[in-house]
C-alpha cells in the first residue's frame, strides 16, 4: 500500500528511547522518522508514514507546560509550513499523569495554533483526561504498555477520521467522552422515553437520565484563624509519605485508600523511618528527607516557639497520582470528620 | 360525559370551486376562504392562502402558530360529545415579526426532519394587519384568524363519515387498579405575559393556574398557544391538541400505570410567584394521591427555574418525577445546558440542544414575510447565504426541541 498520510508522532523520553526517569527533564527535540511505538504504528498501518518524532522529558513539559509548549510549537511550525503533515499523534500515555498532560497540551496547541488535527490515547482514569478531553480527542487505552497494540489500533483510525473530517462517536470510534452535548435522532419520541423512564423508576429498575445535572464542587475557604498560638494543627498529604515499608500498601497510582499514621514522640521524619509511596514523581528527594513533603520538622519548631497551639497526633496520607476526584473527595471527607472530632482548626495540606 | 374524536384522514389538498371534502381530498375555494377570513376581522388588511405539502421545495417563514382543523358537532361543550378532526391537515399562520421568535418550517431538505409540520398538509395563511395595531392586537388578529380558518375547514366534515373514532371516557382517580402506579402529569404552560401567553379555556394562563384539568378537555383543544417564544420549544396549538405525553400516558392507562390527573401549571415571572405556583402544583399532585409524576415544559431560561422548583418540590414530597427539557449548550455543546439546576432532578429527558446549528438547503418557494428572515431567533446576520441556503440554530425551527416530547431528537454526551 502506498503512503497516504504523513504524521508527526510525540513521545516522552522513555518511549522515545532517550532514557527513564533520570531523563525526565530532557528538553523537546525532533527526530526524523519513527521511534519506539512509531515502528509498530507504521507496521500496523502501512498507509502511514511517520515524518518525524518529537521526544520530550515528562517533567520538562509537566513542570512548565506553557513555555514547553511554545518551544514544541517552535520546533513543529517549520514542519507544518512546507510538506505539511496530515495529523499529529501523541502517546499513547496510558495512565501516566505527566505524560498525559504533555500529550493533551501538545494536541490542544497544534489544533489551535497550527490547525493540525491531533489525537492522543489514555487510560480513562489518567488525570490528564479531565484536563484535556474537551479540547482534544483521547482514544481509550489500557492502563499500561501491555495495551500498546490496541491503543494504536484505536488512535490511528480515529485520527484518520479526523483528518478526513468524518463524523465520530465515542463508542464506535473508541474515544473517551469529551463532555460535550450533541444531538442525535433516536427511535422513540421524547414523550415515549419519558414514560418508559418513569415506569422504570416506579418499578425500581435502573434508568439513565439524559441530562445529568451540572454540579460544581466549590470549597469555600474557611475564615482566617484569629490566634494561631491557640490553634490545633494537623498535617495531611497527597504526596504519599508513609512509614517505611508502606504498611497499608497504598497504591502508587489511583490510590484506593489513605493511611493514618502516628506522629507521637517524633520530632522529624527521616529516611530511616519514612518514604514516599507516590508513583508520579521522582521519589529520590522525598525518600532522602521525607520532611520535604510532610514538613514535620518545621511544624515541631513552630510548636516549640508557641507559634501554633498544638499538633494533632496523627497525620493522614494518600497518593494523588491518577486518583479519581470521586475517591479524593471521599478521603477528604473521612479525614475531615476525624480532624473535626479532635478539635483541629487548621490543616497544612501538601501535594506533589 | 364521554369525548369522541372523529378523524377524517386527508391525503391531499387542492384548490377548487367549493370548500369540501371529496373522498380523502380537501378541496378549498381559495378566493372565497381568503375573503371570509379577511371580513371576519376588520383589523386584517390582506391575507394570502397557500398550500405547502410534504416534499415540496417550500420554506414557510415567520410562523406564528400551527393549528389542527377541528370542530364540535351537535352541541358546543368542550370535552364531551363529538369532535371532528381533519387528520394530516394543519393551518399554519404567518405574519410579520413581532417577538423575533417566529419560526421556520421546511417542507423538504435537512430542516424537514426537525419539524413535525413537514409531514402535514399545510394551509398557510400569510396575514397582514392594518397600520397602528399594538403588537398584542397584531398577535390576537393572527391567532383568531388561524382558529377561524381551522374551524371552517373542519366544518367540511359535518355530514361525512369519519375514517376512525377514538372514545375517551372520564377518569375516576378513586377507581383505578391498586396494583398499578398512580401517575400525575404536570403540564407547564408559558404564561409570562408580553407575548408569552397561553390560553386555557379561553382564559389567559397567567390567571387561574395551577389547576387540575380533565384529560378530555385537553384532548378536545382546551389550550391555545399565543406566544412568541423560540420556535423550537414553543408548544403550538397543534402540539397541545395532540399532546404526546398525554397520549402516551393514556396508551399505558390501566396497563402499566394509572393516569390519575393532569395538573396545569404556569410559568410566572417573579421568584415569589414561581415558588408559590410550584408549591400549589405539588399540593394538587398530592391531592391526586400520585405515586409518580411526569412533567413537560415550554420555553427555556426563566422556565428552567419553574421546572427545577417543581421537581424539587415533588421529589421532596416523595413523588418520583421524570421531566422533559431541551438544552442550550452552545453551538459546540460545551456550555452548561440549563439556567438552573437542582440535585433532585435525576430523571431528565433531553429533547435536544437548540443551539446546535443546521444548514438549511435552498428551497424554491418561500412563504411568509421573507424580508424579516435574519431577525428570527436562532438566525444570525449572515444566516442567509447567496445561494439561498440558511445556517440557523435549531431554535429557529418550529417544534425542533418540543418539550412535550413530540420529536425523536435527543441530546447526549459525546
Amino acid at each position: 500500500m502506498s503512503i497516504q498520510y504523513r504524521i508527526i508522532h510525540c513521545l516522552n523520553q522513555f518511549f522515545g528511547g532517550i532514557g527513564g526517569e533520570e531523563q525526565a527533564s530532557t528538553p523537546p527535540s525532533l527526530f526524523s522518522g519513527a521511534r519506539g511505538p512509531g515502528m509498530l504504528l507504521q507496521k500496523e498501518f502501512p498507509q502511514i508514514e511517520i515524518a518525524a518524532t518529537l521526544v520530550f522529558g515528562d517533567n520538562y513539559v509537566a513542570e512548565n507546560p506553557e513555555a514547553a509548549i511554545r518551544e514544541i510549537l517552535g520546533l513543529l511550525t517549520p514542519y507544518c509550513t512546507e510538506n505539511r503533515p496530515d495529523l499529529l499523534v501523541a502517546g499513547p500515555a496510558f495512565n501516566a499523569g505527566r505524560y498525559g498532560i504533555a500529550c493533551g497540551a501538545i494536541c490542544q496547541a497544534v489544533q489551535e495554533e497550527l490547525d493540525l488535527p491531533a489525537v492522543t490515547g489514555m487510560y480513562p482514569n489518567n488525570p490528564a483526561v479531565e484536563l484535556y478531553r474537551l479540547h482534544t480527542f483521547i482514544a481509550r487505552t489500557s492502563d499500561n504498555v501491555m495495551g500498546m497494540a490496541d491503543a494504536i489500533g484505536n488512535m490511528i483510525p480515529l485520527g484518520l477520521k479526523l483528518v478526513r473530517e468524518e463524523e465520530v462517536w465515542p463508542e464506535k470510534d473508541g474515544y473517551l467522552l469529551q463532555g460535550k452535548r450533541k444531538n442525535i435522532f433516536v427511535r422513540e419520541t421524547g414523550a415515549k422515553r419519558a414514560v418508559t423512564m418513569l415506569l422504570a423508576r416506579m418499578n425500581g429498575e435502573p434508568f439513565t437520565t439524559e441530562y445529568p445535572m451540572p454540579v460544581f464542587d466549590r470549597a469555600e475557604p474557611a475564615p482566617p484563624i484569629k490566634d494561631m498560638g491557640q490553634a490545633r494543627l494537623a498535617l495531611v498529604t497527597s504526596g504519599g509519605i508513609v512509614p517505611k515499608g508502606n504498611p497499608d500498601r497504598i497504591e502508587a497510582a489511583n490510590a484506593q485508600r489513605f493511611g493514618t499514621y502516628s506522629l507521637k514522640g517524633l520530632q522529624a521524619l527521616s529516611a530511616q523511618t519514612h518514604q514516599t509511596a507516590h508513583g508520579g514523581y521522582d521519589p529520590t528527594y522525598a525518600n532522602q528527607d521525607p520532611n520535604r513533603v510532610l514538613p514535620l520538622d518545621a511544624v515541631r519548631e513552630l510548636e516549640a516557639e508557641g507559634a501554633i497551639g498544638s499538633l494533632h497526633e496523627y497525620y493522614y496520607a494518600t497518593v494523588g497520582n491518577a486518583t479519581s476526584v470521586e475517591n479524593a473527595r471521599k478521603y477528604g471527607q473521612q479525614i475531615a470528620k476525624i480532624l473535626v472530632a479532635d478539635g483541629v482548626q487548621a490543616v497544612i495540606l501538601t501535594s506533589t | 360525559m364521554t369525548l369522541k374524536l372523529a378523524y377524517f384522514e386527508i391525503n391531499d389538498i387542492v384548490f377548487g370551486q367549493e370548500t369540501i371534502i371529496d373522498g380523502s381530498t380537501l378541496v378549498i375555494n381559495r378566493e372565497s376562504l381568503e375573503n371570509t377570513l379577511k371580513t371576519s376581522d376588520k383589523r386584517i388588511s390582506a391575507i394570502g392562502l397557500h398550500t405547502a405539502m410534504p416534499g415540496d421545495s417550500t420554506r414557510i417563514l415567520c410562523v406564528k402558530d400551527v393549528i389542527e382543523p377541528r370542530c364540535k358537532i351537535k352541541g358546543t361543550e368542550l370535552g364531551v360529545g363529538n369532535t371532528h378532526i381533519l387528520k394530516n391537515v394543519a393551518v399554519v399562520t404567518c405574519g410579520k415579526i413581532v417577538g423575533f421568535q417566529e419560526g421556520i418550517i421546511d417542507m423538504s431538505g435537512p430542516g424537514a426532519a426537525h419539524t413535525p409540520f413537514s409531514a402535514t398538509l399545510n394551509v398557510v395563511l400569510d396575514i397582514q394587519v392594518v397600520p397602528g395595531l399594538s403588537p398584542h392586537e397584531h398577535e390576537e388578529v393572527v391567532r383568531l384568524t388561524g382558529l377561524t380558518a381551522a374551524t371552517l375547514l373542519a366544518q367540511t366534515s359535518t355530514n361525512k363519515n369519519p375514517t376512525r373514532v377514538e372514545t375517551y371516557p372520564p377518569i375516576d382517580p378513586a377507581a383505578v387498579p391498586s396494583s398499578l402506579p398512580r401517575i400525575a402529569y404536570v403540564y407547564m404552560l408559558l404564561s409570562q405575559g408580553l407575548l408569552h401567553d397561553t390560553y386555557v379555556l379561553e382564559e389567559n394562563a397567567k390567571q387561574g393556574l395551577p389547576r387540575i384539568l380533565e384529560h378530555t378537555l385537553l384532548l378536545d383543544g382546551a389550550i391555545i398557544s399565543g406566544n412568541c417564544v423560540s420556535a423550537c420549544d414553543k408548544n403550538t396549538t397543534y402540539h397541545h391538541q395532540n399532546n404526546p405525553v398525554l397520549r402516551e400516558l393514556l396508551r399505558e392507562h390501566h396497563k402499566r400505570l394509572s393516569l390519575v390527573g393532569v395538573v396545569l401549571t404556569n410559568e410566572p415571572i417573579s421568584l415569589d410567584a414561581k415558588k408559590k405556583s410550584a408549591q400549589q402544583s405539588v399540593e394538587l399532585v398530592q391531592t391526586l394521591k400520585a405515586d409518580g409524576a411526569i412533567m413537560s415544559k415550554e420555553g427555556f431560561g426563566n422556565p428552567d427555574t419553574d421546572q427545577m422548583l417543581l421537581i424539587r418540590g415533588l421529589e421532596e414530597a416523595g413523588i418520583p418525577t421524570v421531566a422533559l427539557t431541551d438544552e442550550f449548550a452552545g453551538a459546540n455543546g460545551c456550555s452548561q445546558s440549563l439556567a438552573d439546576s437542582t440535585p433532585q432532578a435525576i430523571a431528565m429527558v433531553s429533547v435536544g440542544n437548540a443551539n446546535e446549528r443546521i444548514l438549511l438547503s435552498p428551497l424554491e418557494q418561500l412563504l411568509g414575510p421573507i424580508s424579516d428572515l435574519t431577525k428570527l431567533a436562532g438566525a444570525y446576520p449572515h444566516s442567509l447565504h447567496d445561494d439561498g441556503s440558511m445556517e440557523v440554530e435549531l431554535q429557529a425551527i418550529i417544534g425542533a426541541t418540543n418539550e412535550l416530547g413530540w420529536q425523536t431528537l435527543r441530546c447526549r454526551e459525546v
